[in-house]
């Protein structure tokens, strides 16, 4: 356990500036104003001014004071409604519906708001687990820049005449143009609608292609759709530059599977083992057990080696002697676990994926990890079909075009090509919630409802549906889209009548309709078996020719790739802004990652040089670089991040939006889906020719890295995460064990310590006592609880130049460590949070005990008590506590504390978003420490229900945020006092694996972690050494 | 809190004597009476139920009236005349109410038996509850402290004065004499205790800001929560559903009140006055709710249009800071505190003033001295050790286990 974990350049090489910042815990220095070299009268601020102020507030206060209270009513309903308790939240099953990505979850509905989403439990793949992006989705729905009525050429008009008007223009041939249509219900309307108008046709489109699977599957299984996958089944994953666990396909399901494969008994110490090829570093390549890099132009030769190896005929046609190791590797444990394997692919190329089958096929995965029964429906777009849309409108064959959920505009590589095709289209009518690029270029604008005010179905999978209910009336003069299809097709039925009409009798009639909507799903009665499709191995030939003839790759190549948060659509929400990316730690930008060996070369930054590292680390603006694809340029400022491979850069799709899309897209990247390609069938993420150089200029990027260091001059300290390999594990299960007992022998070992390690007593602490355990084994990084917890914690968002400044507000952040090989490091994510410490360090500094302990465990903030002495957060071991710098909630009387704020905060206190504010949480104001509560507001509401029940606490009352996120179920929390908690079960369970962060210090923390293990071969370093030693 | 305790012995017993001639059934009947038919039948008067006087001669078979009463539509479909009843209060029926055995039954009937005619005998005396007089001995504390202060500045001038007298008679001579009214340490002494009185005054007018006790505007209707609460025994809980479920207690909207006053249309109560003094038309009052409601007097219950009906603006007497969490079921249903305890005599306000400061000290003083329901409620059996402390004595089991006890002290049970 001596390896170094790092989290920047600085730590690894001990620099100056990394020394120098250690010391001091806020980044910027104390903000007087005035020359300090002039005499404190000529300051600009004297005396006798602050004399002034100080009289004047005290005459204002009294004269304020003597005035009457404010009268305040209280207003009743006219007439209650039987189901609504003020104050008292209620949750209503409905769908998250974005882009074709299907999710079931609750919608707590507070006073007639929802206020938050939480994942639905009875939802058989995602099983109450969230994403980022789903969390944050509840603020789309209070979005300030949300269409506000219909319009005819950007004039507000009433539905009926908008609806006459467009009667009168339907021209045929009609287009409906839609993302991915996974409602079954939507599909017979537009079947209906294309009956009615005879010549019409329906194109799907998806901003992020899956064509390449699509036509494969077809190639292969004679079928175009996509199959389900088995992560959890799988004992060896392969994965060749698809993201499963951030972005590809269906990332919440996958990450469940996979932490399935992931979760150690530590008496049967058994795991998946997760071999990743990829280009350019991403989320599921830092999970990765072992990971190798390669230039995207190799995709091709990586899957056919890989097929000649699995059927034992050894790697061919691979020079890089680490990649050919490493493709060895990954044959070996796919072939040893035949029918519990399982490859991945993610490019859109066809021949790609044809052989990525054909090596499913050989290490036996169809019918086993992957199931043909429940076919995935959340992509269904076939690039070549909107080539000939686009074709057809360029040649002024299409008379309407109807555009739902899609956007072409902004997400076609030849945008520019789609637009001149519209203005040739008579009639152009969008759907369009916001004003986004294509809904500005149509003539009829019909704002659709957001997925929260809306009736609705989904099938995500074939045979498993889900239901949408409107958890509030419509905000504004929006109209489903299939009500407007319903009409115009001369349908009488509004859209909740044809729906009620379509599942009557499908869903057991009105008792049945009334399930499905209460439990938001209808699955099938037994669940289906999974199973194969019947392969045809004919194209696999053809295919293999044709990876081998493929492109050869520049000297640089451009991998284009969706963030964790941003996905290609998600940059209009400031959460997800705001939201550090797990693998760059960036906010509000987008930028081009570049591995550090690219950066010595073109960038002159050896991250290994004392001065250098220093200079491109702590100094927020980055160098600027030009990137060129066959004459299309960008300029954005570039990453460094380790795990890349030398020759390949990597740009984030879904920035550089128009400016109507709302406030947090203004000034935030650049779009880079003019740099995808299209191969004459499918359009690919990566161009393997682009040229890069260096501009000389800088471009400020708000990275977190950097802030919220433990380490101080008071001492070097342990590593606050603690990774083991597998085989490390099985040889020594009691490593970690032995070495805490080690540490903590002067102070009576772990047993004696709690008492031993300090001057204070120890206290009792009746009833319950509050713990948590997070599974570094389990965390994926993908950032779902820290959206969970910003949007139950009304914590506030601070914007860019404040994120610059070190002052991001969130109480739960995922930090990224990395050990090892800085050109392609192995990565650790470790949610950080308030620990709870019992013996919390920050309590007895503060001088007017705004914080303090409770008998439960929990360290509790007072803020009206907090003077902003910011104390606590100096002596704070873990900096998990935020001080607001500024009234960025908008929650001070006087408005002008505000001023200093960029618009995207000022946007967050508007009246219309303020409504997705919890009711049950303070709104910080100025001047206030604010941290982790562990979610009081949950665990008062718990106990009260229990106390209502006259029973004992148990662990379903009380869920955190960030729990409740959790897809992976890797944060376990409740009562310690109670012995059959989940939370005492599993520390009693995994005695081996349990740590807690910085435990030498007595501060006691109330959160434990469950150590890394990682199922790669060899053995980190120390195991090594150990050999050695006994040799 | 003392004040309180002995107005609720008066009321107790008050109320003992008033109807201590009654039969203990009938006292049993009284409270089922109110808890469960108060809400739709009054004894002598047609609500949204019929009046009850008399009930026995309509029902001479006491096992239908028992069969009636637990499951009236089941039962009509057997009986005529029940059948008949539901048509004529249609489209209100009669909630079941199975949880009431035979005897209560018969005890509410026995009740209603004993309830007179209001119409014939003058209305009955509410229970008068005499307010004792606080003895306050301040004013006597001042005048002595007064007289003291006068005799100590007496001593000190004769003091003075003799010592003057011994220099002169020494021989010293010397010093002019200074007047007291120029003597420095008087002015000191006096200075300090100007400061110290004003600088109490300060704190404790800053403490009292926004703290509005006895408040008691003037409401949009003259609802009196003595003539609801008092007089008619309703529980609070009818009109206040939210008590027991959620943070707030809530108003009752329009329809609630239109449960009774769609019946209950005029006020032949005793005289009602408001805070200055002046008589209440209580009929009037009714009336303005009516307009609320959008309901025309002539009119019944069941051609009543409840989508017409406007809410009432009341003015809202408690408020809270934002920063402060407040449960009402917490204390009502988990607590099981009185509503008085908080509200003071609501059943004796005519107007609601505001009882108490709501100030933090006046919550903190009650979680400190309140019991919790340690033994009734399941949830405390978590506190294992506290319940051995309990039954070995180690806690005294008269002071029992507070709200403080178990944390009701701690920043984060309120503030978060």
């Amino acid at each position: 356990m001596e390896k170094k974990h790092w989290q920047s350049f600085g730590e690894l090489n001990q620099s100056d500036a990394y020394q120098k910042d250690t010391r001091d815990e806020f980044r910027d220095e104390l903000p007087f104003v005035g020359d300090e070299s002039k005499s404190f009268l000529a300051a600009k601020a004297p005396r006798r001014d602050f004399l002034k102020y100080l009289g004047f507030s005290t005459a204002a206060a009294a004269v304020a004071a003597s005035c009457e209270m404010p009268v305040k009513k209280a207003i009743p309903f006219a007439n209650k409604p039987e189901d609504i308790v003020p104050g008292v939240a209620k949750y209503y099953a409905t769908t998250y519906v974005q882009d074709g990505d299907v999710l079931s979850i609750l919608a707590k509905v507070r006073d007639g708001r929802p206020i938050k989403i939480e994942g639905n439990e009875l939802d058989p793949f995602n099983g109450g687990g969230t994403s980022a992006r789903v969390q944050a989705s509840v603020l789309d729905l209070y979005d300030t820049a949300r269409l506000r009525f219909p319009t005819i050429d950007g004039k507000e008009v009433t539905f009926e005449a908008i609806d006459k008007s467009i009667a009168g223009a339907m021209a045929g041939p009609v287009v409906i143009l839609t993302s991915s249509v996974t409602s079954p219900t939507t599909k017979a309307i537009i079947a209906e609608f294309i009956a009615k108008y005879p010549g019409s046709r329906h194109v799907t489109y998806d901003a992020v292609s899956y064509s390449g699977m699509l036509l494969a599957n077809e190639a292969t299984y004679g079928k175009k759709a996509i199959p389900s996958y088995h992560f959890e089944t799988a004992k060896a994953i392969v994965s060749i530059g698809a993201d499963f666990l951030g972005t590809w396909l269906s990332p919440v399901e996958f990450g469940k599977q996979y932490a399935t494969g992931k979760k150690l008994n530590e008496k049967a110490p058994e795991m998946s083992r997760h071999i990743h090829f990829e280009a350019v570093a991403s989320l599921t390549g830092a999970n990765a057990d072992e990971k190798f890099l390669h230039r995207p132009s190799e995709t091709g030769a990586i899957l056919t080696a890989l097929l000649s190896a699995v059927n034992g005929q050894g790697v061919t046609g691979i020079s890089d002697a680490k990649l050919k190791a490493g493709i060895e590797k990954a044959a070996k444990a796919l072939t040893e676990n035949k029918g519990a394997a399982l490859v991945v692919c993610g490019s859109n190329d066809v021949n790609a994926q044809i052989v990525t089958n054909a090596i499913n096929e050989a290490v036996d995965a169809n019918g086993k990890t992957i199931d043909w029964t429940a076919t995935v429906n959340s992509r269904q777009g076939v690039d070549a079909d909107f080539v000939k849309l686009v074709e057809d409108m360029n040649a002024g064959t299409v008379g309407t075009i109807l555009v739902h959920g899609a956007n072409p505009a902004y997400t076609w590589y030849d945008a520019e090509k789609f637009k001149a095709g519209l203005k040739k289209v008579r009639t152009t009518i969008s759907f369009g919630a916001k004003a986004d690029e294509t809904t500005e270029l149509c003539r009829y604008v019909l704002p659709d409802s957001h997925f929260l005010e809306s009736w609705g179905d989904a099938e995500p999978k074939a045979g498993h549906y889900s239901f949408m209910q409107p958890t509030i009336f419509p905000l504004f003069k929006t109209r489903q889209w299939q009500d407007s299809l319903l009409k115009w097709s001369g349908n009488t039925n509004d859209y909740l009548a044809y729906l009620k009409n379509y599942w009557g009798t499908q869903a057991g009639g009105e008792a049945g309709w009334d399930k499905a909507l209460r439990d938001g799903v209808i699955n099938p009665a037994t669940p289906v078996a999974v199973s194969a499709a019947a392969f045809n191995g004919a194209s696999v030939a053809t295919a293999l020719t044709a990876l081998a003839s493929g492109k050869k790759g520049g000297k640089t190549e451009l991998v284009i790739y969706e963030k964790v948060a941003i996905g290609a659509t998600g940059a209009a929400n400031p959460w997800l802004q705001e939201m550090p990316d797990p693998v760059t730690r960036a906010t509000w930008d987008n930028y081009v990652i570049v591995s550090p060996a690219l950066a010595r070369t073109l960038l002159s930054i050896d991250l290994n040089h004392n001065g250098q590292a220093d200079d491109y680390e702590v100094n927020p603006p980055k160098p600027v670089v030009k990137v060129t694809v066959g004459g299309k340029t960008i300029e954005l400022p570039a990453l460094i991040i380790p795990g890349t491979h030398p020759d390949t850069i990597g740009i984030a799709l879904g920035y550089g939006r128009s400016e109507k899309m709302g406030k947090s897209v203004v000034g935030s990247g650049k779009s880079a889906f003019p740099l995808l390609s299209f191969n004459g069938t499918t359009v690919s993420n990566t161009n393997v020719d682009v040229t890069i150089t260096a501009t000389g200029e800088k471009y400020p990027v708000a990275l977190v890295q950097t802030h919220n260091r433990y380490d101080t001059t008071q001492g070097e300290r342990t590593e606050v995460v603690k990774e083991l390999t597998l085989a490390e594990y099985k040889e020594h299960p009691t490593e970690i064990l032995e070495e805490r007992e080690e540490e903590l022998k002067p102070w009576g070992g772990l047993e004696k310590f709690e008492g031993k390690g300090t001057l204070y007593p120890v206290y009792d602490r009746p009833g319950i006592k509050w713990g948590m355990s997070i599974d570094l084994n389990s965390c994926n990084g993908c950032g779902a609880c820290v959206v969970a917890c910003n949007v139950e914690n009304n914590i506030a968002v601070v914007g860019k130049p404040e994120v610059l400044r070190g002052h991001e507000m969130h109480w739960l952040r995922i930090d990224r460590y990395y050990s090892g090989d800085m050109d392609n490091p192995n990565t650790v994510f470790q949610p950080m949070l308030c620990q709870h410490c019992d013996n919390a360090p920050c309590e007895n500094v503060c001088p007017v005990a705004a914080t303090n302990h409770s008998s439960e465990g929990l360290n509790q903030m007072a803020y009206n008590r907090c003077i902003g002495t910011r104390y606590c957060s100096n002596n704070c071991p873990f900096k998990v506590r935020r001080f607001n710098w500024a009234d960025y909630m908008g929650a001070d009387s006087f408005p002008h504390n505000q001023d200093i704020l960029s618009d995207v905060v000022l946007n967050m206190n508007d009246d219309l978003t303020r409504m997705v504010l919890n009711p049950d949480v303070t709104v910080r104001s100025r001047g206030v420490i604010e941290k982790c509560s562990f979610c009081v507001q949950r665990l008062q509401e718990g106990k009260l229900e229990a106390k209502r029940n006259s029973r004992p606490l148990e662990d379903k009352d009380v869920k955190t945020a960030c729990q409740q996120a959790c897809a992976s179920g890797c944060i376990t929390f409740g009562n310690l006092n109670n012995p059959n908690s989940e939370v005492s079960k599993l520390r009693k369970d995994n005695p081996n694996r349990s740590f807690h962060v910085l435990e030498q210090l007595h501060v006691l923390p109330s959160i434990s972690y469950l150590a890394k293990v990682r199922n790669s071969e060899e053995a980190h370093g120390k195991a090594e050494e150990k050999k050695e030693a006994h040799s | 809190m003392i004040s309180f305790r002995r107005l609720a012995k008066t009321t107790i017993t008050g109320t003992i004597l008033l109807f201590g001639t009654l039969s203990v059934n009938a006292q049993d009947g009284k409270t089922l009476f109110q808890t469960n038919c108060a809400s739709c039948h009054a004894v002598h008067k047609k609500l949204t139920g019929p009046a009850l006087a008399g009930v026995e001669d309509r029902w001479p078979d006491k096992t239908k009236l028992h069969a009636w009463v637990h499951n009236p539509a089941g039962f009509a479909k057997t009986d005529a005349y029940a059948a008949g009843l539901i048509k004529e209060y249609a489209p209100t029926l009669m909630t079941g109410f199975p949880q009431l055995s035979e005897k209560d039954i018969d005890a509410i009937v026995d009740y209603i038996k004993t309830v007179p005619d209001p119409s014939k005998a003058g209305p009955a005396a509410g229970p008068v509850a005499e307010k004792g007089e606080e003895s306050d001995n301040s004013l006597l504390f001042g005048i002595l402290t007064l007289i003291l202060a006068v005799v100590a500045l007496t001593l000190l001038q004769v003091n003075a004065n003799l010592k003057k007298l011994a220099d002169e008679k020494e021989g010293h001579g010397g010093v002019e004499p200074v007047p007291f009214w120029r003597n420095k340490s008087y002015i000191a002494m006096i200075t300090i205790v100007l400061f110290v009185i004003g600088g109490y005054l300060t704190a404790k007018g800053a403490m009292a800001l926004g703290r509005s006790k006895d408040y008691e505007p003037t409401q949009p209707i003259f609802y009196s929560h003595k003539v609801h609460a008092g007089i008619n025994q309703i529980n609070c809980q009818y009109c206040h559903i939210g008590v027991y479920q959620g943070k707030q207690a809530t108003i009752p909207s329009v329809n609630i009140c239109m449960n009774c006053h769609a019946a209950i249309t005029e006020y032949n109560g005793e005289k009602l006055y408001n805070a200055e003094g002046e008589e209440v038309n209580g009929t009037a009052e009714i009336q303005k709710l009516h307009k609320y409601a959008g309901f025309e007097t002539s009119k019944t219950w069941a051609n009543w249009d409840p989508s017409n009906a406007k809410p009432v603006e009341w003015v809202r007497i408690h408020n809270l800071p934002d920063h402060v969490y407040f449960n009402h079921s917490q204390h009502v249903k988990a607590g099981q505190v009185a509503c008085q305890t908080c509200h003071g005599e609501i059943q004796k306000m005519d107007e609601v003033k505001q009882f108490a400061d709501l100030s933090m000290g006046w919550c903190i003083n009650c979680h400190r001295e309140t019991k919790v329901q340690f033994k009734d409620n399941g949830f405390y059996s978590i506190y294992e050790k506290y319940h051995e402390d309990l039954k070995n004595g180690k806690i005294d089991s008269a002071k029992g286990i507070t709200v403080e006890k178990i944390g009701g002290t701690e920043c984060q049970k309120c503030h978060y």
